[in-house]
């Protein structure tokens, strides 16, 4: 093969990729690129989406610092998201480890993976019947017990945990196999010469399990913490962001202010900022945890 | 919606997609008339009327597609913007003024000119007169207020079905009506709450079940009783430009409201997040209800509840009060045969359509006569409808609060009544978002 052929190899397959390429990347720019710039173009504007947007320069933005409702949405979504991740991650690491050391039955893993696949409302609406005050089954199991009713969803201190403990509830599965899935990439030879050093399992889970599954532990969480910023349907189909504003958030309120209120300009506004804290989070774990590093050399 | 890396997608693909989809009402085969409604248990009734209107055009067939109130809006709102939306529709008093504002809604009056407006109930035909002069809508249907009541816990209060039609109100001990409601509400122990040792945190049966705090028009919640102080929502209705949420009697008013709370007469807000408040009743967690005629069918299908129905009490005026509302069909502006449209918003606005839905015994008609056999309809259920038919006979009721800026007041009011009702806050709060209301229109 002469040293021409070689060089003309890569410009003969750039037609087929170009093709390979197409569908998805006209999907991005049609569903994501083209949305996000038109968004940003929106965010300053005022725009009820039946008249035509008007430019108003920042002025969403300044009406959104003054907004005591936004900044309470922020709070509400960053306690939402520090408790759901917080107790999905660490149970879905349980589980997994679990599933990797004590099981090898494909029936049990993947009974966890069960809750996934109900649909989101579907669970939201589930939990709401469950846990309601005067006629949930939750709560006449509390009653009998002889303790005081819990109004899960409609008592402000308990409102967002249980929405945040709704979503581990249906994440926690999918979560840990994901997890699962990165055990299994750590060599079993390791594990071999941790056991006929003489540790045991707790000592080698904490030397051995977790730092050779934190790549795979970044982007687990990269993937969740992103999701759960963007918490929505849970809300929308129970509390609706009550009572008061004790569970507006962020997403909700993006909604509303759009779609119930006519507002797209500072919806988009809104939707924004809420792009820039999520690329910000994202960047933030993937560097201070060094995702593209691992420590199996 | 959980593993989208691209944040705000969801909303910002919404809104472009809605932006820039084309218009396609073409799309439709010709001839054929879209509807919209929201209540399903109506659906019915009306497909009877867009078959009799087929019969009589039988070049027009009328599509009926029904969604439910909680998607109906904005549904309707993407719909329009993207220009798919029904011919025609059913219309709320709270959300046509702001359609009419983006130019959505196609004025009748050429179209309607030769209906007989005085056919309808008084104040319903009025109601959709927009600020411009023009008419956007004709009525179908009205609506007021009753007491809901389970028969069987008030025998074992000792009460008659006279007591609970002559209850009065006011607002600084609630008069019979609160005394009534003490007397039902019964704690884990079977003590009443008139009674010495009940236990109100620990309440079993609540007198009175509330759907919630009432939002910025307290339809089935406060303002049968506001109303009975001489308060109004607004300085003048409909079209008023100044809330009155600050009023020292709509706030003595809200005040005594949440006092039943306190005595364990009325369940906490946090408890009313969850089952509807006709289900609770139902299942017998509470004595009385206040709800709407279109409730009628839902709480007389509860089996082993026997309910009856009473007027709500009178107030310090010594006169009852309830919340009159009106629907209306409105066009399109955006329909491809505003002709055919309007034909068929005449049609549902005649005695030819309003006899069939007062014959399903569903809601009251817009029309007298209709409305009358309606209530025909429902004696021959067995239910005696005249505590919902006394305010229109007995001139009692008040027009539902019709504004600007209906969805940001909505939004303003929700939060700031659920903070009273909660607890969370002083009735005087409501002066700071009576000011943020009121800018709304400055």
């Amino acid at each position: 093969m002469s040293t021409a052929a070689v060089a003309r190899r890569p410009r003969s397959q750039l037609g087929p990729a170009l093709v390979m390429i197409a569908p998805a990347a006209l999907g991005f720019l049609v569903f994501y690129l083209y949305p996000t710039l038109r968004g940003a173009y929106l965010s300053l504007t005022e725009y009820n989406v039946l008249g035509s947007p008007v430019f108003v320069g920042l002025r969403n933005y300044v009406d959104m610092v003054q907004d005591d409702v936004f900044w309470n949405a922020v709070r509400v979504t960053l306690l939402y998201v520090v408790l759901n991740i917080g107790f999905q991650t660490v149970l879905a690491v349980g589980l997994a480890v679990l599933m990797h050391r004590l099981t090898k039955s494909v029936l049990i893993r993947g009974s966890l993976l069960l809750p996934y696949l109900i649909a989101n409302v579907v669970v939201a609406l589930l939990w709401y019947w469950m846990l309601d005050y005067s006629i949930g089954i939750v709560n006449a199991v509390i009653d009998a017990v002889g303790l005081p009713q819990v109004a899960f969803f409609g008592d402000e201190t308990w409102t967002v945990a249980t929405i945040a403990g709704v979503n581990t509830w249906r994440h926690l599965g999918y979560t840990a196999l994901l997890v699962f899935a990165g055990l299994q990439m750590i060599p079993a030879s390791v594990y071999e010469a941790a056991a006929v050093d003489g540790a045991g399992e707790w000592r080698t889970f904490w030397r051995i399990t977790l730092p050779l599954l934190r790549p795979v532990l970044v982007l687990v969480l990269v993937i969740t913490v992103t999701g759960a910023f963007q918490v929505f349907d849970t809300v929308a189909v129970t509390t609706g962001g009550g009572p008061g504003n004790a569970s507006r958030v962020l997403q909700l309120y993006i909604y509303e202010q759009a779609f119930a209120r006519g507002h797209f300009g500072y919806a988009s506004a809104m939707s924004v900022v809420l792009f820039l804290i999520l690329a910000g989070a994202a960047f933030a774990q993937m560097r201070l945890l060094r995702a593209g590093e691992s420590d199996l050399t | 919606m959980k593993r989208s890396m691209l944040a705000g997608a969801v909303a910002l693909a919404s809104l472009s997609l809605t932006a820039c989809a084309g218009g396609s009402s073409g799309a439709e085969p010709d001839g054929q008339i879209d509807y919209w409604l929201w209540d399903a248990n109506q659906q019915p009734a009306y497909q009877q009327c867009a078959d009799a209107f087929h019969e009589a055009n039988p070049d027009l067939t009328v599509k009926i597609t029904q969604r439910g109130w909680d998607d109906y809006w904005s549904a309707l709102t993407t719909a329009f913007s993207s220009g798919t939306g029904p011919d025609v529709f059913t219309d709320h008093v709270s959300k046509y003024p702001e359609l009419v504002a983006n130019g959505q809604l196609l004025p009748l009056d050429e179209h309607v000119a030769d209906v007989d407006l005085d056919q309808y109930s008084p104040g319903l035909a009025d109601l959709w007169v927009a600020q411009d002069g023009k008419r956007y809508g004709l009525p179908k249907d009205w609506d007021t207020v009753a007491i809901f009541y389970n028969q069987q816990m008030v025998e074992d209060a000792g009460l008659t079905a006279e007591d609970m039609e002559q209850l009065d109100w006011n607002p600084d001990d609630g008069g019979s009506y609160e005394a009534a409601i003490a007397r039902l509400t019964v704690d884990a122990n079977g003590v009443r709450g008139d009674e010495p040792g009940f236990d109100k945190d620990d309440v079993a049966v609540y007198g009175l079940g509330i759907p919630g705090a009432g939002y910025e028009n307290g339809q089935t919640e406060w303002s049968m009783y506001t109303a009975t102080t001489g308060w109004t929502h607004t300085d003048t209705n409909p079209w008023g430009t100044h809330y009155n949420y600050d009023d020292p009697r709509f706030q003595e008013t809200i005040a005594w409201w949440y006092s039943l709370v306190e005595k364990g007469y009325m369940p906490p807000l946090e408890t009313t997040v969850g089952a509807s408040v006709n289900d609770n009743f139902g299942a017998g967690k509470a004595a009385l209800n206040i709800s709407g005629d279109w409730m009628l069918s839902t709480y007389f299908g509860y089996e082993g509840v026997d309910v009856g129905l009473a007027p709500t009490p009178t107030g310090p005026n010594g006169q009852r009060a309830s919340m009159f509302n009106g629907l209306a069909d409105s066009v399109w502006a955006g329909t491809d045969d505003p002709e055919a449209a309007a034909q068929w918003v005449e049609f549902l606005g005649s005695t030819d359509c309003q006899d069939l839905v007062g014959a399903a015994g569903v809601v009251f008609p817009a029309i007298t006569s209709s409305a009358e056999i309606a209530t025909e309809a429902f004696a021959a259920k067995g239910i005696d409808v005249t505590p919902f038919t006394t305010h229109v006979e007995e001139g009692t009721t008040f027009l539902f609060p019709v504004t600007d800026h209906a969805s940001d007041v909505h939004a303003i009011m929700t939060p700031a009544m659920d903070e009273v009702l909660g607890g969370k806050a002083d009735v005087s709060s409501l002066t700071e978002a009576n000011d943020q209301v009121n800018a709304l229109f400055e």
